[in-house]
């Protein structure tokens, strides 16, 4: 039989004004294993922890249920303060009588009727409870960070000056992301390159640094403190140790023709190329597909000038397989695609450019070496209309729910920049609102409206009609004047909604990392630990965890380095004794736990199994303990009940029904 | 495949061709349009007003009808289209409308929005499939530039018409590529001609036609194509520098299967047309 004490907590009068603090802790007394009952006005502080380890020595408790708030606030506080005085800590259970009583009722006598409930449950899973005892598990002290923009750059470059090996894992052929593409950066307008390429220097310099650009993550297996990761390099075609970076492969290429993704497809670029001219590192890859020696055969120009003698036709993919301690994801975003926005006309005016390619536009190493022209006749636009909110903050399925956040500050940036530069331009923004919450923004988009004298409409697009002459009728309306407008442009801007980089998807399903209904992976707890996946191991750097700009994901990419550094600092790392545990005696290896393990926790195994009057070798499943997560997802889908999550086993739960019927 | 058919009333009499044509292709594509006897006019425009039930109940008799045969109910008419299919959407998903009309019915098991609609650019699109189509047309209309003109009852609501992308339709021109013509895209083709404001202002209609069909002329149209018989009321009325001539689909369906001149069309083309 337990020795139980129950504690019951006042939490001010956030508890207490809704329910009978005293009777609850009278009521208890009688609950079966109950020897010790009290309550007090606040139980997670020092008198109140005091109270619980005094009661637990006196008293000689074996369980300890405390009647409070929910376990995710202070579950990790009763469970210190009692290993403190000598209990193991699995022998404490929270009835949550805050959240899921006492904040959503108003009648005292319903309420404390329920919060009697809510304790008799606790107290009967403790009564079944068992003294748990934590593992251990190695760390590896290596991280891995998956994306080389600046969130993954950062991220890296704290990791290894605490003195910890990181290896960056870039799919395209430079580091740099999408930071690299941008002409000014707001709120200073400090020139995006210039800010960015130093520290791109720096992460290629690092000696506990490695980079693997042109690669991807292809396979991810292990658990926190030991991953194991395949990473595949693709084939560049190109020596990096022989290659000198000199370009003279880029001139002499013929086949000028795939469309120049580093700007937006707004230039075109020969097969054999680097992304841009900072491009780290200076070595080019050839693209396969549009190079004439591998689509033909023939060709085998750049072989011939390459004096480095460089150029490897012959190269193949390679697959890297290593072991981490911790692995980030740094995967940043794209903008949306806008085919389901066609009222704006991108699929029918060249002139009609999202706000990316207008910073490729501006940008002075861009297609037009920052000289602002319309694509259709190179014209420098006379007229501009900016359109906000582009599939941002929809309200039906075409677009995101979300805000992008980016988009007002950028707007602002680009309307101010091509005033300053091209003051006869007249730029007209239509806006749902202005969003600038950040350290000097609404002084930054102030000055955009006073004294760069923007013209700023509250209200929607519904319609950009080309005009048979090239120009675009841009159809609006004044939502604070209720007038329909009629602008003329020469040049239309979208600031299109920001998504998710593709691939995440697969991504977070090799990192079983949790993902949400956008793509966004998610934080394991909004506010408490937002650089955190709820999967051990996995932390979020920069736009992958949700749309934001430069600042705060430089800020994000520190908080999860130091995340990474807290646990490659330590040796050894102590495992969740809350895990699956399979009886194999009851387990005729079925597959139904490892079919919806989302962790990929359970393997099977041929076991012997002995019970009196059997004796033979079966399959039975086995769960590496350090792999999971404790969800419990395979005890339910377990048809012969043979798996029970220790700490939750289906005795306790049913105990924990029946005590709520009673 | 049989289908049953409902022409509205426009297509009696002032939209006679659009009819016609269509049942002169439909032999050719082996599709049977099966007229139901007792069919109501379906309003001509949705009622908005949320406990209008009345002026849903004609829609509601042949969906009814139609269920009851087993089989979809096929439409020309842009507005019969709008109509039909919002009355069988809330038939499906309004409890206080479905129950008001079943009682008053007095239908029995209740109707349940389970008849599937479709616009005979659908049962081309998906039925024939405009791959198939192309292989039977006999006379292509190679080199015609033409416009599609959507309009707006034909498109939205897009969520409860599951017709077409509304802000970039393209089942139109694909079936203007079919019949080995070309597809002119201008931007006004999803754009509302102005509908019934032209027994109010006809100046406002007016002034919207100009911009459409200016619009499509600007851009190398040489015809309009559309499946609204008030489209194409509001279309010809106004009086522009460009004067795009205005089809019917079914019109140049018939041209491009080689059924335009069938005497029995014809025929029927002039009794409609005093």
């Amino acid at each position: 039989m337990q020795r139980i004490g129950v504690f019951v907590c006042h939490c001010g009068s956030n508890i207490a004004a809704t329910v009978d603090v005293k009777q609850l802790a009278a009521y208890v007394k009688s609950e079966p294993g109950v020897v010790y009952a009290n309550d007090y006005p606040y139980m997670c502080s020092e008198a109140g922890q005091a109270m619980i380890a005094e009661a637990i020595q006196k008293e000689r408790l074996s369980g300890v249920v405390v009647c409070s708030c929910s376990p995710r606030m202070h579950e990790a506080t009763f469970r210190k303060c009692a290993a403190g005085a000598g209990l193991n800590p699995y022998m404490v259970e929270i009835a949550n009588i805050r959240e899921q009583c006492s904040w959503i009722h108003k009648d005292m006598e319903t309420a404390t009727q329920k919060a009697l409930v809510l304790a008799r449950a606790a107290i009967a899973k403790v009564n079944l409870g068992t003294p748990l005892q934590e593992g251990e598990s190695p760390v590896t002290k290596r991280a891995l960070v998956i994306g080389g923009g600046i969130a993954g750059i950062q991220t890296a470059l704290d990791i290894a000056e605490a003195g910890y090996e990181v290896d960056i894992v870039e799919r395209t052929p430079s580091i740099g992301g999408r930071m690299a593409q941008l002409d000014k950066t707001f709120p200073t307008l400090d020139c995006s390159a210039c800010i960015l390429t130093p520290k791109m220097v720096d992460a290629a310099a690092h000696e506990k640094i490695t980079l693997y650009t042109y690669s991807e993550v292809e396979k991810v297996s292990g658990f926190v403190g030991d991953f194991t990761v395949d990473i595949r390099k693709k084939a560049r075609s190109v020596d990096a140790d022989k290659c000198t970076g000199c370009g003279a492969c880029q001139e002499k290429c013929p086949s000028k023709k795939a469309p120049d993704a580093f700007n937006r497809g707004l230039k075109k670029r020969s097969a054999i190329y680097t992304p841009f001219a900072q491009a780290i590192p200076n070595v080019p890859v050839i693209d396969r597909k549009t190079c004439i020696h591998f689509q033909t055969g023939k060709c085998g120009l750049c072989a011939k000038v390459c004096q480095a003698q460089a150029i490897d036709y012959t190269q193949e993919d390679e697959i890297i397989t290593r072991k981490y301690g911790a692995i980030v994801a740094a995967t940043g975003f794209d903008m949306i695609r806008l085919d389901r926005y066609d009222e704006y006309a991108y699929s029918q005016s060249p002139d009609v450019i999202t706000s990316l390619e207008l910073e490729r536009l501006m940008n002075a190493a861009g297609p037009t070496g920052g000289h602002l022209e319309r694509l259709s006749d190179h014209r420098q636009p006379k007229e501009i209309v900016f359109i906000q909110c582009v599939g941002s903050r929809c309200a039906d399925d075409r677009g995101k729910s979300y805000c992008s956040k980016i988009c007002c500050m950028y707007t602002a940036k680009h309307a101010m920049l091509i005033r300053e530069k091209y003051p006869g331009t007249k730029v007209t923004v239509f806006y749902i609102d202005v969003r600038t919450p950040g350290k000097n923004f609404d002084e930054f988009y102030r000055r955009a409206v006073e004294e760069y004298h923007v013209d700023y409409i509250k209200g929607q697009v519904g319609k950009v009609a080309p005009q048979p002459d090239g120009r675009l009728l841009v159809q609006g309306v004044d939502l604070l004047d209720a007038r329909q407008l009629q602008i003329e442009a020469d040049l239309v801007v979208l600031a299109a909604a920001i998504e998710p980089s593709e691939g995440v998807r697969p991504l977070a399903g090799m990192l079983t990392a949790g993902i949400d209904t956008n793509d966004f992976l998610t934080e394991a707890h909004p506010k408490l630990r937002p650089v955190e996946s709820a999967t051990a191991g996995i932390f979020l750097s920069g736009v992958c965890q949700g749309p934001k700009d430069i600042p705060e994901t430089v800020s994000q990419a520190g908080a999860a380095a130091v995340k990474v550094i807290g646990l490659l600092a330590k040796d050894r790392l102590r495992t969740n004794p809350c895990t699956a545990m399979p009886d194999v005696l009851a387990c005729n290896g079925c597959s139904a736990c490892a079919n919806v393990c989302p962790y990929g926790a359970i393997t099977y195994e041929e076991k012997e199994v002995a019970a009196p009057g059997v004796r033979e070798t079966r399959r039975v499943a086995v769960v590496n303990s350090a792999l999971c997560q404790g969800c419990g997802a395979c005890t339910v889908a377990c048809p012969s009940g043979a798996m029970d999550l220790q700490g939750f086993s289906n005795r306790q739960i049913i105990a924990e029904v029946d005590a709520i019927c009673r | 495949m049989k289908f049953s058919y409902y022409p509205g009333c426009t297509l009696k009499n002032k939209a006679r061709a659009l009819d016609q044509y269509a049942r002169a292709c439909a032999g050719v594509l082996n599709i049977e349009l099966e007229e139901p006897d007792n069919w109501q006019c379906c309003g001509g425009v949705y009622p908005l007003g949320r406990d209008e039930t009345a002026k849903k109940l004609s829609a509601v008799r042949a969906l009814q009808e139609t269920k009851e045969k087993e089989q979809a109910l096929v439409t020309l008419c842009s507005a019969c289209h709008h109509v039909l299919k919002r009355v069988n959407d809330d038939m499906r998903h309004v409890p206080e409308i479905r129950d008001k009309a079943n009682r008053y019915l007095e239908l029995e098991p209740p109707y349940q929005g389970e008849t599937k609609v479709l616009h005979f650019l659908e049962v081309l699109r998906d039925v024939v499939g405009f791959e198939t189509l192309r292989k039977k047309v006999t006379h292509p209309l190679t080199g015609r530039r033409i416009g599609a003109y959507y309009g707006c009852l034909l498109l939205r609501p897009g969520k409860i018409l599951q017709f077409d992308d509304p802000e970039n339709p393209k089942i139109l021109e694909d079936f203007i590529r079919a019949i080995g013509a070309e597809p002119v895209i201008y931007p006004y083709r999803n754009e509302c001609c102005g509908a019934y404001l032209s027994l109010k202002d006809p100046a406002l209609p007016a002034a919207m036609c100009e911009k459409i069909k200016g619009s499509a002329a600007g851009f190398g149209a040489d015809l309009l194509v559309t499946s609204c018989p008030l489209c194409m009321y509001n279309l010809n009325r106004s009086e522009t520098k460009d004067t795009l001539p205005v089809y019917y689909f079914t019109e140049l369906l018939a041209e491009a299967l080689g059924v335009k001149e069938d005497p029995a069309v014809s025929e029927k083309q002039e009794e409609g047309n005093p």
